[in-house]
Order: C-alpha cells, then sequence, then structure tokens
C-alpha cells in the first residue's frame, strides 16, 4: 500500500473518530445543566434545517431559485412527508419527481 | 432450568432491536448506495487502489469527508492539510454525539466508544427521530449503524471495481434519495412554533454562511446559532 495513502487513511479517520467519540463518552459522566440539555434538544431540527437548505438552494454552490429540480422536488416530497409522516413514501415520491423534474427541465 | 430460559428471551430481544434497526437503516441504504458507489469511481480516478478504496469507507465512513479527502489527495494537496480539512468538515460530529447522551448515558463507555465510530448525519437524524418515542436498545442502535456502514463499504467496493461503467445514478432520482430523508426527518422534529423558528433560522443562516464561506462551516456554525437562539428566546419569553 501506499505510505502516503496510508497516512491519509489513519490521519482523516482519527480526526474524525474524535469528535464522534469524545462527547458521548466523557459527557455521559458528568451532570448537565439545564440549559445544556434545552441546547441539545434543538440540535437535530436545526442540523436538518442546515444540512437540508443549503442542498435544496445551492445545488452546484450557487443559489438557484428557478429551473433548480432539487427545489422542484421538495415541494412534493414535503407535501407528502407531512401528510403522510412516512419515510418511504416520501423518499420514493421524491425520486420519482427528481426524475421528473430532470427530464423537463 | 431458569438460566437457559432467560438467555433466550435475551437472545430474542437482541435480534427484535436488531431487525428493528435494520429496518430504520432502510431509506439510508437507499441514499448511501449510489453515494458510495460514486465515491468509489472517484477514488479509483484519484490514484487509490480497490484496497485503499475501501478502507477509507471502513475506517473514515464520512461521505462528504471521503470526497474531499480524495479530491484533495488527486490534486496533490499536503497530508496535513488534508488531514486538518477532513477534520474541520467532520467537527458537526461533536453535535450529535453530545446529542446523544441524554438517551446513552447509562451504557458502558467502552461500548459507547464503539457505538461512536460510525455516527454519521443520516444516522444520528433516525436515531434521534427514533428516541423521541422509544427506550434506547444497544442492539437497535448497532443494527442502524452496522447496516448504513456496511451498505456505504460495499458500495465503494461495487464503485471502485466498476469504474465509469454504470452512468450517473441521478437519472434514477438516486441524488434525491438523502435530501428525502432529510425532509421527513426535520418534518418529524417540527413538534412545536419554537422548533420551526429555530429550524428556519438554521436554514437561512446555512445557506447564508454557504455562500460567503465556503468549506462546509455552514453545517455546524448556523446549528450553533440557531440552538442558541432558540434557548435565549425561551429564557427570555420565560416558558419552559
Amino acid at each position: 500500500m501506499d505510505r502516503q495513502i496510508l497516512v491519509l487513511i489513519l490521519g482523516t479517520a482519527l480526526v474524525t473518530y474524535l469528535p464522534r467519540m469524545l462527547p458521548l463518552v466523557v459527557l455521559s459522566r458528568a451532570r448537565l445543566p439545564e440549559v445544556f440539555l434545552r441546547w441539545l434538544g434543538f440540535i437535530p431540527a436545526a442540523v436538518l434545517a442546515a444540512l437540508l437548505a443549503p442542498g435544496l438552494l445551492l445545488p452546484q454552490g450557487k443559489l438557484a431559485l428557478t429551473g433548480n429540480p432539487y427545489l422542484l422536488a421538495a415541494i412534493p416530497a414535503g407535501l407528502v412527508a407531512v401528510k403522510t409522516r412516512s419515510m418511504a413514501l416520501t423518499i420514493v415520491s421524491g425520486m420519482a419527481a427528481m426524475v421528473l423534474f430532470q427530464y423537463w427541465l | 432450568m431458569q438460566p437457559q430460559v432467560e438467555v433466550s428471551t435475551v437472545e430474542e430481544n437482541f435480534s427484535f432491536y436488531f431487525t428493528q434497526g435494520f429496518r430504520a437503516a432502510l431509506p439510508i441504504v437507499l441514499g448511501y448506495l449510489p453515494l458510495g458507489f460514486a465515491y468509489g469511481v472517484l477514488a479509483r480516478e484519484a490514484g487509490f487502489s480497490l484496497w485503499e478504496t475501501v478502507l477509507l469507507s471502513v475506517f473514515l465512513y464520512a461521505g462528504s469527508g471521503q470526497f474531499i479527502a480524495v479530491s484533495l489527495f488527486s490534486n496533490g494537496v499536503a497530508l496535513a492539510a488534508i488531514i486538518f480539512t477532513v477534520f474541520l468538515v467532520n467537527l458537526r460530529h461533536l453535535l450529535f454525539s453530545a446529542s446523544f447522551v441524554p438517551h446513552l448515558r447509562r451504557f458502558k463507555p467502552a461500548v459507547l466508544a464503539l457505538l461512536a465510530a460510525e455516527i454519521t448525519d443520516e444516522t444520528f437524524a433516525v436515531a434521534i427521530n427514533h428516541y423521541a418515542g422509544h427506550e434506547p436498545r444497544l442492539p437497535y442502535h448497532f443494527g442502524l449503524h452496522l447496516t448504513a456502514h456496511s451498505s456505504w463499504v460495499l458500495a465503494s467496493l461495487l464503485g471502485g471495481l466498476a469504474g465509469n461503467l454504470i452512468g450517473d445514478p441521478a437519472r434514477f432520482g438516486f441524488n434525491f434519495a438523502l435530501p428525502a430523508m432529510f425532509i421527513i426527518l426535520l418534518v418529524m422534529q417540527l413538534k412545536d412554533k419554537k422548533t420551526l423558528l429555530v429550524a428556519g433560522l438554521a436554514a437561512v443562516f446555512s445557506v447564508a454562511i454557504a455562500l460567503v464561506w465556503p468549506g462546509n462551516w455552514n453545517i455546524i456554525l448556523a446549528t450553533v446559532l440557531a440552538a442558541t437562539l432558540g434557548v435565549i428566546l425561551e429564557l427570555w419569553t420565560g416558558k419552559s
């Protein structure tokens, strides 16, 4: 194996593992203040929105408000999500909408 | 023969919850297969052997981090700079890991250290949603993690083997599998107006920061900022 690539694999793996592991292992032994717990309660919704929004609005890294299949496909997927609360139906309808919009645009 | 009965009950529970985790991972697999495949193709083009391509998926196991690592490597960027960039890109896992603490703190640190190795955006979102209405179970969580990770490794292997033979998976809409999953998970998180406001702020911040400052900082900054504003607002209005 290429020595450079070996260092790259081990180095990137280590610096990725530490932030994944340390809070869970270290904070599990501490008493967490109430305000921190409330803050954590907002994290899932906030991080999902922060991950999703650029994927829909900046598909190529630039703001695309028209002719953007990601943004258009999010409309039927969002409606199905709110109506059915089903992950499978949301993903299938989103992917189907994506195929259609990519074909038309 | 009491002990034997107990053992078999434990085993049944294990396979029940492991299967539950496996099922919960299937939507993630749908998104990981094309993405991991694309990574495999890219890694081979960047000069990685098949073996190295797969090992990065086993040990690093972070989609955006892997894409960035192999593309920087093929551009001849210094190793230390690549490692530091991947560190920054993956720093958001701190938040996921901390968010699991209230749910998983009763388990042994050594087990948690193992479980934490396979936290991703997608497995975090699925598990934290599940724990809103279910008791945390290690077999569920490991079933979810191992299924998602295996599909990622398998997809990288196939991508590394096939090269650019199959063409663009976007033709089949696979490029929308993960955004659609984020949509449904976000919808399930929006239980009150406060959370809706925090999510809206995070979306706006994330896009704005990504536009002025490329390099994946937007996710962690927007999340921290929006959640902090949410807490401040809560304290301000005096509601618990």
